[in-house]
């Protein structure tokens, strides 16, 4: 082990890690990048957050879960209709119809609707609605066995149906979604200062969130969980019901995946069914495949490398991020299925390998 | 009653559509576990076969019926070589696999629409596939006659072929049991190679047949491939009888659904209907008893 | 058992509270609800030789069929005007942004239009999806986008000029035109999505009030290409017409279905309001000849303008190409735009919004003038049918150019529908 690693690996390295993260996400970001920029930072920061998840269920847990767009679009909902129940009371005083409602012809506030007048309420959903579904269809498939290719198709289809079923609400907006949002928990929205302090929120929550998953990956669950990934039979005989520490860690990542979103919906301003379907869902996965899907940091660098790129690239060759986005899915898991966090590794490994060839060519 | 016929008809139809798709889709992941997330794209460029051989040819019939074995040969070619390229290199790691061919239908979607254009283009439909045939009171098209009865050729000859020819034995013999096939002298690679051939060559026809009802644009493949999938996924991994069951099921509970509301919550109420399913059987309709702990 | 809470963690879960506490302690100098906010300095540079406006479509994604083409358009309008000498002696120098057919990146690409290239105006966007996603950036940042499409109407921002139909320049005609016809009853078939839910909200009240018997009414997510059961059920009720609201993909599945069954446009027409001339090569002219569409522009409308205009066009983008109305729609946008500013003699956006009202261009569809109260157009409606050689002829227009009624407040039929805001 080098000596770099190892100083990561210790109670210091951790925390001076943690530290220069901080110090970067806080105090140089907002003076390197204009106020666009940064709420595009911010943005990107979401992604990284979806990645977090998905590092755990896929890099430790073993399961592609295609579908988390399902997770990501709860919580952003949730938090979209707080948001506009909020934008209808300050115009119009309580139980307030929202404006998209209006033209959509629904005049009376859906019964649905009412409680997430209350913060209180939307956090506590934003937290426990998509877990809880989670947990359910996760008990549902896992403790039946399904699993690996499957489970993977079953998430990706239910992120289409999903779609599909919000396309079809127009008391959800539809396919247009929601958007126009004037406040944040009675903070203006359009403003600078406030912009700024939405971005400290989602940069503070990203590095909570990989401080939980740290955690969890040196708990004695998240050992557990690598043995299931690599021998779920084995764990199963060990006396363990395996279902229960896979629902664990896909919950998690859901859990996960809707505080990203919810964050996402007043950084962006608009959530709509275009951003959770199959396509996006699959494309959470390609950032965590090239950072390394199963190291720490992997996940959040390849999500904000993945977005940087796509922003970037986009802007100039439309045709050609097509192709490059093909070509990363192919290279990196074919040939670097550890991805981005693995390139130290087999550096080392294959300098190494050349040592030992010079070592036996002068015996 | 005439309203349940309707449904019925409508739902074999609907049924053989799905069936094509994932014939080859079937057997593929059946022999090789291995998911192709580019069999879609497989099916778009059977779509365009027939776009360019119609181009060259003109008459619509007779270049339907050049462009059925020229697409089997296309799609076939296109597995084959990704097959040899990639999908090789990676047995043992069919998730890695899903993800690496979702890379490859990406890539090309992107060649379809920088060659022929993101605008769809047109495959005129033989005059003696216009119009319909009264069935019971109910008019269905004669393309989708054509469809079924194609279905129903392609089923017959996958099932013959696996039966009764030395390649297909040595098919279902690497399906049961990969080492012991392989210790019994046959090469699990030249027949994952051929079943790839064949069930990608099954692609082709299906989007050559598939032009006759929809639209041919680089998107297309992508419109009938979780479809496709949810097939394979409840009628059993490489059952063919268990997929052409799973078809025609899926087909009609989505056309009875769609009578009943609309076709959004149609797809919505087909997912439910799987999962709930697959709470019954994990492992589809038809499962191949192994002695494999996986 | 292990320990499980190490004092590193425990120690990481404090710095993380720690840090969300900081973060939002950050937010105490920000505005709350209700205080004023100071509406956004314009960066825009008017000093020089030349004026920057953007140009925002999908050039790639789904929606890159469509919108390619009306990006072609703007330039062209751009080019003209340049080569004329600009806009109050300032070249326009155009900056293309790609919105990839994603709500999400049309608000993000209009944020950096406005904010980094300091653009004076924006043209663009196709889908309603796309428009409700920049209209908070353009209302935020008080700039101006210019919207070349028809659309569902019930909307009229300060902030957005819309230069296409609204519904009753497009769909009301074209229910006048079925009545006219004799049309006694229709079957309604749309996607998804909010265009064909409010048109059909419209064309539902049109109908009660006109004696027009409804006879279904079927909605398919985007995209959707499988439609054997709704033609069943169109076959089935023999419906005098077919209302049409499909979108993309989906026509083309839906018109081969229809022909396949033996349904045509003697039996049955179809009216629909999002085919256009690109469209009907995809979906073959065999399936579709006879049919009908609503809008204000075809290429084939007889002028010297519109003549001058397709010839320009063909030329700058080759000989088999052609015209819609989206694509004419914003090829006006921008000279509008031009037009106001020399009126306004300022690009500044509250001088354009002040001297809006009135100001017309002799546009290949004819005379559009701008409607200061609710920054849409006045236009001319017109019914074409599809005939052999892909193109749309007129069979029936409207006299003169129609007022713009967003909230079709004109119609007393329609005061269910109507939203005032």
């Amino acid at each position: 082990m080098s000596a770099v690693s190892k100083f990561f690996q210790s109670k210091f390295g951790i925390w001076s890690g943690f530290a220069g993260a901080a110090v970067a996400l806080f105090g140089i970001m907002p003076l390197l990048l204009s106020g666009f920029r940064l709420g595009l930072f911010a943005q990107f920061l979401c992604y990284a957050i979806v990645a977090v998840g998905i590092g755990l269920a896929w890099g430790r847990g073993g399961m592609l879960t295609l579908g988390q767009g399902v997770y990501f679009g709860m919580g952003a909902y949730l938090m979209a209709m707080h948001l506009k129940m909020a934008d209808a009371e300050f115009r119009n005083g309580p139980g307030a119809v929202p404006d998209f409602m209006e033209l959509a012809g629904i005049r009376s506030l859906p019964a649905y609707w009412a409680p997430f007048a209350s913060p209180v309420f939307t956090i506590a959903a934003i937290l426990i609605l998509p877990t809880a579904f989670a947990v359910l269809l996760g008990l549902a498939v896992f403790k039946r066995r399904v699993k690996g290719a499957y489970f993977a198709i079953l998430s990706q289809a239910l992120a289409g149906a999903f779609a599909i079923l919000l396309i079809g609400q127009q008391s959800l907006g539809g396919f247009n979604g929601i958007s126009r949002f004037q406040y944040f928990f009675g903070y203006t929205i359009n403003d600078p200062v406030n912009q700024q302090m939405l971005y400290f929120i989602v940069a503070a929550v990203l590095l909570a969130v990989v401080a939980l998953s740290l955690q969890l990956r040196r708990s004695r669950y998240g050992e557990l969980l690598v043995a299931v990934r690599d021998s779920e039979e084995r764990v199963r005989f060990l006396g363990y019901d395996s279902a229960n520490i896979k629902v664990v860690a896909y919950a998690v990542a859901a859990l996960l995946a809707s505080i990203a979103g919810a964050l996402f919906v007043p950084v962006v301003g608009i959530i709509s069914p275009a951003s959770i379907g199959i396509v996006p869902s699959i494309m959470f996965i390609l950032g965590v495949a090239i950072g390394g899907r199963a190291s720490l940091l992997g996940p959040v660098i390849g999500a904000l490398a993945v977005a940087w790129a796509q922003t970037t690239l986009s802007e100039q060759f439309p045709s050609a991020w097509t192709y490059a986005q093909g070509l990363l899915f192919i290279v990196v898991i074919a040939l670097l299925p550890g991805g981005i966090a693995s390139i130290p590794a087999l550096a080392k490994r294959f300098r190494f390998k050349n040592n030992a060839e010079a070592v036996e060519a002068t015996a | 009653m005439d309203m349940l016929v309707g449904q019925l008809l409508t739902g074999l139809s609907t049924g053989s559509i799905l069936l094509l798709a994932a014939l080859g889709l079937s057997l593929t992941y059946g022999q090789m576990g291995v998911i192709n997330m580019a069999h879609g794209e497989f099916i778009m460029a059977g779509c365009y076969t027939a776009y360019v051989t119609q181009q060259v040819i003109g008459d619509a019939g007779v270049s339907l019926l050049i462009a059925l074995p020229i697409g089997f040969l296309v799609g076939g070619l296109m597995g084959f070589i990704l097959e040899a390229l990639l999908i090789r290199r990676l047995y043992h790691r069919p998730l890695d696999t899903l993800l690496v061919t979702f890379g490859v239908g990406l890539i090309l979607q992107q060649v379809a629409r920088d060659s022929f254009g993101a605008q769809a283009v047109n495959v005129s439909v033989p005059e003696f596939l216009r119009g319909g045939v009264d069935i019971l009171g109910t008019t269905l098209p004669k393309t989708r006659l054509f469809i079924m009865a194609l279905a129903i050729v392609a089923v017959t000859a996958v099932t013959l072929v696996l039966r009764f020819t030395p390649a297909g034995r040595r098919i279902r013999a690497v399906v049961g049991n990969r080492d012991l096939a392989e210790t019994a002298g046959i090469s699990t690679r030249k027949v994952d190679a051929a079943t790839f051939f064949i069930g990608s060559g099954l692609a082709g026809i299906a989007g050559v047949a598939l032009t006759l009802i929809g639209s041919t644009s680089p998107t297309t493949g992508q419109s009938y491939l979780v479809d496709a999938f949810l097939v394979v996924v409840a009628g059993g991994m490489g059952r063919i009888k268990g997929a052409v069951i799973a078809a025609v099921a899926l087909g009609t509970l989505q056309a009875v659904f769609e009578t009943n509301s609309t076709a959004s919550l149609a797809k919505v109420g087909v997912f439910i209907v799987i999962v709930v399913f697959l709470q019954l059987r994990p492992q589809g309709l038809f499962t191949l008893r192994t002695r494999s702990l996986a | 058992m292990q320990n499980r809470f190490k004092p590193t963690s425990r120690a990481l879960a404090a710095s993380a509270a720690i840090l969300i506490a900081a973060g939002s302690a950050a937010a105490c100098g920000g505005a709350r609800a209700g205080d004023e906010t100071a509406a956004a300095e314009s960066c825009v540079d008017t000093s020089g030789d030349t004026i920057k406006v953007g140009a925002l479509n999908s050039l790639s994604g789904t929606m890159a069929i469509s919108e390619t083409t009306v990006n072609d358009a703007i330039h062209l309008a751009v080019d003209e005007i340049n080569a004329a000498g600009g806009v109050m002696d300032k070249q326009i120098e155009l900056v293309d942004e790609d919105g990839a057919s994603e709500p999400t990146v049309f608000a993000e690409k209009a944020e950096k239009l406005i904010r980094e290239d300091c653009v004076a105006s924006v043209f663009g966007g196709w889908t309603s999806a796309s428009r409700k996603a920049m209209l908070p950036v353009f209302e935020d940042n008080d700039s101006l986008l210019y919207y070349p499409v028809q659309y569902e109407g019930l909307e009229a921002s300060e902030n957005i000029f819309y230069t296409g139909a609204t519904t009753n320049q497009q769909i009301i005609p074209a229910l006048d035109y079925l009545a006219e016809t004799g049309v006694k009853s229709i079957y309604l078939v749309g996607s998804d999505y909010v265009f064909p839910r409010t048109a059909n909200a419209i064309i539902n009240a049109y109908a009660a009030a006109h004696d027009i018997e409804v006879l279904g009414e079927d909605y398919v997510q985007l995209g959707g290409v499988d439609f054997s059961t709704i033609v069943q059920q169109v076959n089935a009720s023999g419906a005098d017409a077919v209302f049409n609201t499909l979108n993309g993909d989906s026509n083309v599945a839906f018109f081969r279905e229809y022909s396949n069954v033996g349904l045509t446009a003697e039996e049955m027409p179809v009216m629909s309001v999002s085919i256009a001339e690109e469209e009907v090569g995809g979906i073959g002219v065999e399936n579709i000849e006879g049919q009908l569409a609503a809008w204000n522009y075809y290429q084939t409308v007889e002028s010297d303008v519109n003549s001058t205009f397709v010839e320009a066009f063909k030329a700058a983008y080759g000989a088999d190409r052609v015209t819609s109305d989206p694509m004419e729609a914003a090829y006006n946008s921008v000279y509008l735009w031009a037009a106001t500013v020399e009126k306004a003699e300022s690009f500044a956006v509250a001088d354009i919004q002040a001297n809006a009202d009135g100001v017309s261009f002799e546009s290949p569809e004819g005379t559009v003038v701008i409607d200061g109260d609710n920054h849409h157009v006045a236009k001319t409606a017109r019914i074409g049918e599809i005939q052999s050689d892909g193109l749309l002829y007129t069979v029936w227009e409207s006299e003169g150019p129609i007022e713009p009624d967003p909230f079709l407040e004109g119609y007393d039929w329609a005061a269910d529908l109507t939203v005032t805001e």
